[in-house]
């Protein structure tokens, strides 16, 4: 199934190696992220090998190889954030979810990452849920928006 | 050209209609920092209030005006009456200035916080006007002069504010004049480096080549900047048509945008923009009869600061490892493709439509001597007045923090200027002008406008620490000066910051940065030694500190602190103890508690919570709470 959808979406690009990101950008934001079979069909495509593309896949922070949760946690390490501590509400989502950074919770609830920044730096520290951003957050308020999400 | 003066009037009707209003119109600012302060939820409000009090009137989603800390920030205008601007307003405030506005035809003066346009005897009594607001009078808005005031997704709003007359007048000129006009205008490079924008352009004008490409660098990847963000998603066509009028100076008829994809609604903008473009002739081919072609392609960046360097995006646009190259050949001989290139920053192309359209002359008189014109700063940190601002270069620092910014809650301590690629300037420099050349005798960087303000609570070896975890991080691993040696600083100042240090390790620091400056291959490794080598010049006393007495005084570097419990403060009221994720607080209700350094983590949550300051931290007891 996954192939099919997929193959529709390569027919959109011409090959040439300029389209690798943009067509990598295309299957994380339909399936969550590059699995192994997706890359092969893509790598046939473009007809380059599998490990050109997790090559340069593996190289920009945005990919991840690995299902994403059903909410996507990121909290913003910017310089604003971190004066207004960004690393405390970093910590304190790690702990609550037991997970570090770059994991996704056992029961598939959250994924958690960490963003360089997400451009929102006068109303420091901010948060971002899925497509929400939370500005000026606590420790306090982390867990009562957390549980919004189920 | 006919065409263009038919639209241009057609474009002035529609703004004009929206002045010379005859029902109410809203303005609300929701670009992304409106949002993240909750402009959606007044958004929705406003609609809902309009419909069930049944009354007629217009919402314009308008761009970030500048002072974010108000946001959000809510506009009303009644028929006949000034513009009247609302700030940190919630739903339930919204839905009270709306009904007091709308239905009793009252403005609530009281409230508002300025009018623009002009001022009317009763109704905006008392009330300044907006642009003469402490923190925007001392601006001179140039790049973003439609910003907060247009609606970035009405092409007509923009050409009605003389959008596009810059790219007509580029037309008149030719490429070779446009050229001549924005090197009299001095226009430097915005994004950091300062070079002479009309330079660069000759050279690839110059350069041969089949095919030249223009490309838009908005991957904007510093930490704590947010100017060219604001910008799109304020105007992006002021930065389409820049991009224009530069792809038509140096003959390419192939331009990108690269920009970050963590700017989801930018991105956005940007292709509803282009559509509107192609649909009014601003694209695609003989673009308002001149002859000149243009085709822009947008491509999303991946996640990688690296890539805010010249060859390393140019890279990533081929599909490959955002890796740099060593110069030369610089971009504007062998880029893209291995054709001339002109990487040019969004704000440089901001600036040049109004350099095409009011003169060379009327710029260079803006700024000083060699640093002509405006340039924007995102100034946060720990200041009160945080946003986003555009001020002539040479402005002092202090200006800019303390009549602007309104200065810091708690002493200032120093400011960090140019991101990770920038240093840390202590007080001694707040009268130094902000220009290319003082900034770098200081030590520090323009960059592309990051102000970053820091008071006492700020621990300068934590934020040395931050920036060279960052850059490690960041480090595309291809020259090893910059792979290990930014490792080793990190591991270093980790050290420092745990209270294990040694004082030898400053002297490690020092050189090991020189080093890594000299050593790297690119931009990123030649600058990210600053934020250390700044510190441990204008700061040594706090690394001094660190190392030899194993304390930190700002009370951040959390293996040298302990909180515990201000005895008379505390009330008993337990909302700590029902924070605390490890137990470490205990203490029946009513009663003094007791705080368990062994089992405390550090996590502040008591420390935020409490309401009587009867938590502290370390040695200093931290009298009031974070801004």
């Amino acid at each position: 199934m996954s192939s099919k959808i997929l193959n529709k979406m390569l027919s959109g690009f011409e090959g040439k190696q300029e389209d690798l990101i943009p067509i990598l950008q295309s299957i994380q934001e339909k399936f969550g992220f590059l699995s192994e079979a997706n890359v092969k069909q893509a790598a046939r495509f473009l007809k380059i090998s599998e490990n050109q593309i997790f090559g340069v896949a593996s190289f920009y922070s945005q990919f991840r190889f690995t299902e994403p949760g059903r909410n996507s946690i990121k909290v913003c390490l910017g310089t604003a954030c971190h004066v207004r501590g960004g690393q405390i509400l970093s910590d304190a989502v790690g702990r609550d979810l037991e997970i570090t950074h770059g994991q996704t919770t056992t029961d598939k609830r959250f994924d958690f990452e960490r963003v360089a920044c997400l451009g929102c730096c006068a109303l420091a520290p901010v948060i971002q849920i899925n497509d929400d951003i939370y500005s000026k957050m606590s420790v306090i308020h982390l867990r009562e928006t957390m549980e919004k999400y189920e | 050209m006919n065409d263009f003066q038919k639209m241009k009037n057609a474009a002035q009707r529609k703004w004009d209609s929206l002045r010379n209003n005859k029902i109410p119109v809203i303005f609300l600012g929701t670009a992304s920092c409106g949002r993240a302060a909750g402009a959606t939820t007044v958004l929705d409000t406003i609609r809902t209030t309009l419909k069930k009090r049944k009354i007629k009137a217009k919402i314009v989603e308008v761009g970030c005006i500048g002072p974010c800390y108000l946001e959000p920030l809510m506009d009303i205008q009644l028929p006949g009456k000034p513009r009247v601007s609302y700030s940190n307003v919630t739903p339930k405030l919204a839905k009270l200035i709306l009904e007091s506005n709308l239905i009793k035809g009252n403005p609530l003066s009281k409230l508002a916080i300025g009018y623009f346009g002009d001022s009317i005897d009763g109704f905006t009594d008392g009330l300044p006007r907006f642009f003469d607001l402490p923190m925007l009078k001392p601006q001179t808005r140039v790049v973003l002069r439609n910003c907060g005031i247009i609606d970035p997704e009405e092409i007509d709003h923009y050409m009605a504010n003389d959008g596009y007359q810059g790219l007509v007048n580029a037309f008149i000129k030719g490429p070779l004049d446009v050229i001549a006009e924005v090197e009299q205008a001095g226009l430097r490079g915005r994004g950091g480096a300062g070079f002479p924008t009309f330079r660069k352009w000759k050279i690839c004008r110059e350069s041969p080549g089949k095919q030249k490409y223009m490309i838009c660098n908005a991957d904007e990847g510093d930490p704590g900047a947010f100017m060219n963000r604001s910008l799109i998603e304020g105007d992006p066509h002021a930065v389409l048509e820049g991009l224009v009028i530069a792809a038509y100076a140096i003959g390419a008829t192939k331009a990108y945008i690269y920009i970050r994809a963590e700017y989801p609604l930018a991105i956005a903008r940007l292709k509803k923009a282009i559509r509107q473009m192609k649909k009014y002739g601003f694209l695609g081919a003989n673009i308002l009869d001149s002859g000149f072609d243009l085709d822009i392609t947008i491509k999303e960046g991946a996640g990688a600061f690296v890539c805010g360097e010249e060859t390393a995006l140019i890279a990533s646009i081929e599909g490959k490892r955002g890796m740099p190259k060593s110069r030369p050949p610089f971009p504007a001989v062998a880029g893209l493709h291995g054709m001339p290139t002109i990487i040019n920053n969004v704000e440089t192309l901001g600036t040049l439509p109004n350099i095409l359209r009011k003169g060379a002359s009327w710029y260079s008189q803006l700024g000083i001597q060699g640093n002509s014109g405006t340039k924007t700063f995102s100034l946060v940190g720990k200041i009160r007045r945080a946003g986003l601002i555009e001020v002539p270069l040479g402005m002092t620092l202090r200006k800019i923090i303390f009549d602007i910014g309104g200065g810091t809650l708690k002493p200032f301590k120093a400011v960090q200027t140019g991101g990770p690629s920038g240093g840390c300037l202590s007080g001694e420099f707040l009268d130094t002008p902000v220009n290319y050349e003082s900034l770098a005798a200081a030590g520090s960087i323009m960059g592309s406008g990051g102000l970053i303000v820091m008071d006492e609570d700020t621990c300068i070896v934590d934020v040395a620490r931050y920036f060279l975890d960052f850059t490690q991080r960041e480090s595309c691993g291809k020259c090893s000066p910059c792979r290990v040696g930014t490792r080793h600083l990190v591991e270093i100042l980790q050290r420092i910051t745990r209270g294990e240090g040694k004082i030898e390790d400053l002297d490690k620091l020092q050189t090991l940065g020189e080093t890594i400056k000299r050593g790297s291959l690119c931009g990123l490794g030649q600058t990210a030694p600053n934020p250390v080598l700044t510190t441990l010049k204008y700061f040594r006393s706090e690394y001094l500190m660190h190392v030899n007495e194993k304390h930190c005084e700002a009370a951040v570097c959390r293996a040298l602190i302990e909180y515990r419990v201000v005895p008379e403060n505390c009330t008993g009221c337990q909302l700590c103890v029902s924070v605390c994720p490890t137990e470490a607080i205990t203490g029946p209700r009513s009663e003094v508690h007791n705080l368990d350094p062994e089992k405390c983590i550090k996590c502040r949550a008591c420390y935020e919570i409490c309401r009587f300051d009867a938590i502290a931290g370390d040695a200093i007891i931290i009298k009031s709470k974070r801004g």
